[in-house]
């Protein structure tokens, strides 16, 4: 490997600060309403009812966290297959955040779900005809995909250091001769994961897109169309980069480190003929379709229409195009937040304000308790973060290479 | 990347390829049962003789083990100054509204779940725990169900409903055509019970020939148009009325199967499992090709 300025160490930082006191509040009244969600039903906490089946927790919990976890699979196709070195340095920490992303996104169905304890059920009663069965199983077997391709960080933080506490220091020497088994049989093996992990996602972000094909008519035509999935692919590939760049301008900032800005104007510079090919299909499909007619009403589906597509891709798509704004971190920063934002916007868009259910006697708006529990899951896995990253080597410091490990960088591929 | 870690490589792509397609050949014959069976039953609905005596709902209650209340109270015609939907409490109910072409008596239309020649429910649900029956009924399996709520989010006429305030069990609750009734023979509870039979119970072929027969007899008292003949692609529950469906709240929905545009892409991106082993093969073959040539090029360099 000729790459040594990379060399991802545990972070050396105070884990509590006042914004992490605040982030465990809003955790904390999350699950207050979540234990409301598991005593008494969904009916108890949400606005759901049986006009609007899904709401906030499918709409951002599970389908916006989908999208904004791809990161991992873009960087990761980046990075190992097309193989570009120089990206390494960030690779892990947009694993990290994919892995988490995806956790949360398994907790959000598991709290949606009227029968949690029946989650398991899609391993074993396949529909195949079911949209939904295909993100499921893809999204099952992603999350274990991205668990094993984060074990190598694991078992190097561990080796060597065993240190267990009384009789079972005994253990210490098996305990790491495991982990050197395990480090081995991963790194001659982790390619294979690597691309299982890019073909899941392919599949199950356009997977996602499908969903609410079904329900023809019942959403409103400025986004249903038979493009869904491809939509959905794309925009999750243009997301991708852009949360890498937010993730960790956010982290460096909050760590006080300082920010990889070569490696995310690199990334940058990428983002805008994505967006690009995201755009063109968009509009190419309005103009196809003839939905721009339901943009000369005014109404909520033609607003939020219009902040998505304004805000959300075109105002981003011009900032990446300037170089200005690839060398900033301020601007480079606003530029991926809008990009963010607007796949935020779109799957709301799409699962919340889209649906218009035929027989509905009012609309849907979550209920503070929808909003507490998702603010809360997004708490939790920023403190989930900020404990891994002080306590395993996911970011690299960038000139404090000492002896680069190669061995950690890229398991299987060498 | 040497020889042998070479081969290693696509022997390993090649065991995991396998295994997808392993997963494509099971999963085929898995999924939900989608039976059209040429005598599969039918109700027919004529709203012009129905009189919203609402006993239909005490009977589907009784049949079904809700708390159904006195069949005496089921007069009060007060309950028609809303619109209702079936619910986990009830699972048909009637609406009234205003007189059609025919007289000055206002319509009355029961309302419960269509059951669908191509049911979305059946299509959509994560575990396949919907089944369309031999006989036309399309129901529901307690012990698959996860209570996801796709189902509600895919059916047409928004009819599963969900017990929303139960923490432990919440069931789909549908009208499921009363099937354990209909198995042994006997008619569905509301057919059974309706004073004036405004509801028929026969083959869906039959049906809709008795459909067109009042309409051709009485073409003054029928909109012409038989709603479920081929609403999305047929469904089981069909309905005359003296007036447009539209204003009787009946969906506009076109006669493409609800589930036809989702499972062609579904079908499309899984056909065989093809393009999701192709398209790793070939990132495959891309990971392979920049790593060699990285290889290539550092070997130069020494
Ligand atoms: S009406 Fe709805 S619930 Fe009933 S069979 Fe059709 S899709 Fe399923
Ligand atoms: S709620 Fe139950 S029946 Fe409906 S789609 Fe989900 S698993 Fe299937
Ligand atoms: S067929 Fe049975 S379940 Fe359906 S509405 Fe009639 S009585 Fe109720």
């Amino acid at each position: 490997m000729s790459h040594d300025s990379y060399n991802p160490v545990p972070v050396k930082h105070k884990f509590f600060t006042p914004g992490v006191v605040g982030l465990i509040i809003i955790a904390v009244n999350g699950l207050v309403f979540l234990m409301g969600r598991f005593f008494f039903g969904i009916g108890s906490v949400t606005n759901l009812n049986n006009q609007y089946p899904w709401g906030l927790w499918i709409g951002v919990d599970v389908a916006a966290g989908v999208a904004l976890a791809a990161g991992g699979f873009t960087t990761a196709a980046l990075g190992h297959i097309i193989h570009k070195e120089e990206y390494h340095a960030i690779v892990r920490s947009a694993l990290l955040t994919a892995m988490l992303g995806y956790t949360f996104v398994a907790l959000g169905v598991f709290v949606d779900i009227g029968r949690w304890y029946f989650i398991w059920h899609p391993l074993i009663m396949w529909n195949g005809s079911s949209a939904l069965f295909e993100v499921g199983i893809c999204v099952m077997i992603y999350l274990t995909v991205l668990y094993i391709e984060f074990l190598p960080i694991v078992t190097e933080r561990f080796i060597g250091r065993v240190n267990l506490p009384g009789i079972l220091s005994k253990l210490n020497k098996p305990v790491d001769k495991l982990l050197r088994a395990l480090d081995r049989g991963l790194s001659k093996t982790m390619f294979v994961f690597i691309i299982a992990g890019v073909v899941l996602s392919t599949l199950h972000q356009s997977s996602l897109g499908t969903l609410m094909i079904i329900a023809g008519p019942k959403m409103h035509p400025l986004w249903q169309t038979p493009i869904l999935p491809l939509l959905f692919l794309l925009s999750a590939i243009s997301v991708g980069f852009p949360m890498v760049i937010f993730e960790s301008l956010i982290a460096a900032r909050s760590l006080g480190l300082k920010p990889e800005m070569h490696i995310l104007s690199r990334l940058g510079s990428m983002i805008a003929p994505l967006l690009g090919i995201y755009l063109a299909f968009k509009i190419g499909d309005m103009f196809i379709r003839e939905t721009f007619v339901y943009l000369t009403e005014f109404n909520t589906a033609s607003v939020m229409f219009t902040i998505e597509v304004l805000f959300g891709v075109i105002i981003p798509l011009r900032m990446f195009l300037s170089t200005k704004v690839l060398k900033s971190p301020l601007f480079i920063f606003i530029a991926s937040s809008l990009v963010v934002f607007g796949v935020l916007i779109n799957r709301i868009n799409n699962f919340v304000v889209a649906y218009t259910p035929p027989y509905s006697s009012s609309s849907y708006f979550p209920s503070y308790g929808e909003i507490s529990v998702t603010l809360g899951f997004v708490a939790m896995l920023v403190l989930a973060y900020r404990f891994i990253v002080l306590n395993f080597p996911v970011i690299s410091l960038p000139g404090k290479a000492t002896a680069p490990k190669t061995k950690y960088t890229i398991r299987g591929i060498k | 990347m040497s020889g042998k870690s070479r081969r290693d490589f696509l022997k390993k792509s090649a065991l995991v390829g396998a295994g997808i397609a392993g997963l494509s050949t099971s999963s085929a014959k898995a999924g939900p049962k989608n039976i059209l069976s040429e005598d599969r039953m039918g109700v027919l609905v004529d709203t012009t003789v129905c009189i919203g005596c609402r006993q239909c709902e005490w009977a589907c209650k009784e049949a079904h083990d809700l708390p159904a209340g006195d069949l005496e109270s089921y007069k009060n015609r007060e309950v028609f100054d809303n619109m209702r939907r079936p619910d986990h409490t009830a699972l048909t109910v009637v609406n009234e509204y205003s007189p059609g072409k025919s007289s000055n008596l206002p319509v009355d239309v029961k309302v419960q779940c269509m059951h669908c020649d191509h049911p979305a429910c059946v299509s959509a649900c994560i575990v396949g725990a919907f089944t369309k029956h031999e006989n036309g009924a399309v129901t529901w399996d307690t012990d698959m169900c996860i209570g996801c709520r796709y189902c509600m989010a895919a059916c047409p006429f928004q009819i599963p409903a969900f017990e929303y305030d139960k923490a432990l069990n919440p069931k789909i609750m549908k009208c499921d055509f009363c099937y354990d009734r209909t198995k042994e023979g006997k008619l569905p509870a509301c057919v059974s019970i309706c004073p004036v039979e405004a509801l028929t119970y026969g083959t869906r072929t039959e049906l809709v020939k008795i459909a067109r027969e009042r309409i051709k007899k009485d073409p003054d008292r029928y909109v012409d148009h038989i709603y479920g003949e081929y609403e999305v692609g047929g469904t089981s529950w069909m309905y005359l009325t003296s007036k447009d469906f539209a204003e009787l709240d009946f969906p506009k929905l076109g006669n493409n199967p609800a589930p036809g545009v989702s499972e062609s892409i579904q079908h499309g991106i899984f056909a065989y499992f093809v393009p999701p082993v192709s398209l790793y093969a070939l990132l495959g073959g891309i990971m392979w090709m920049t790593k060699r040539r990285k290889e290539l090029d550092e070997e130069e360099k020494l």
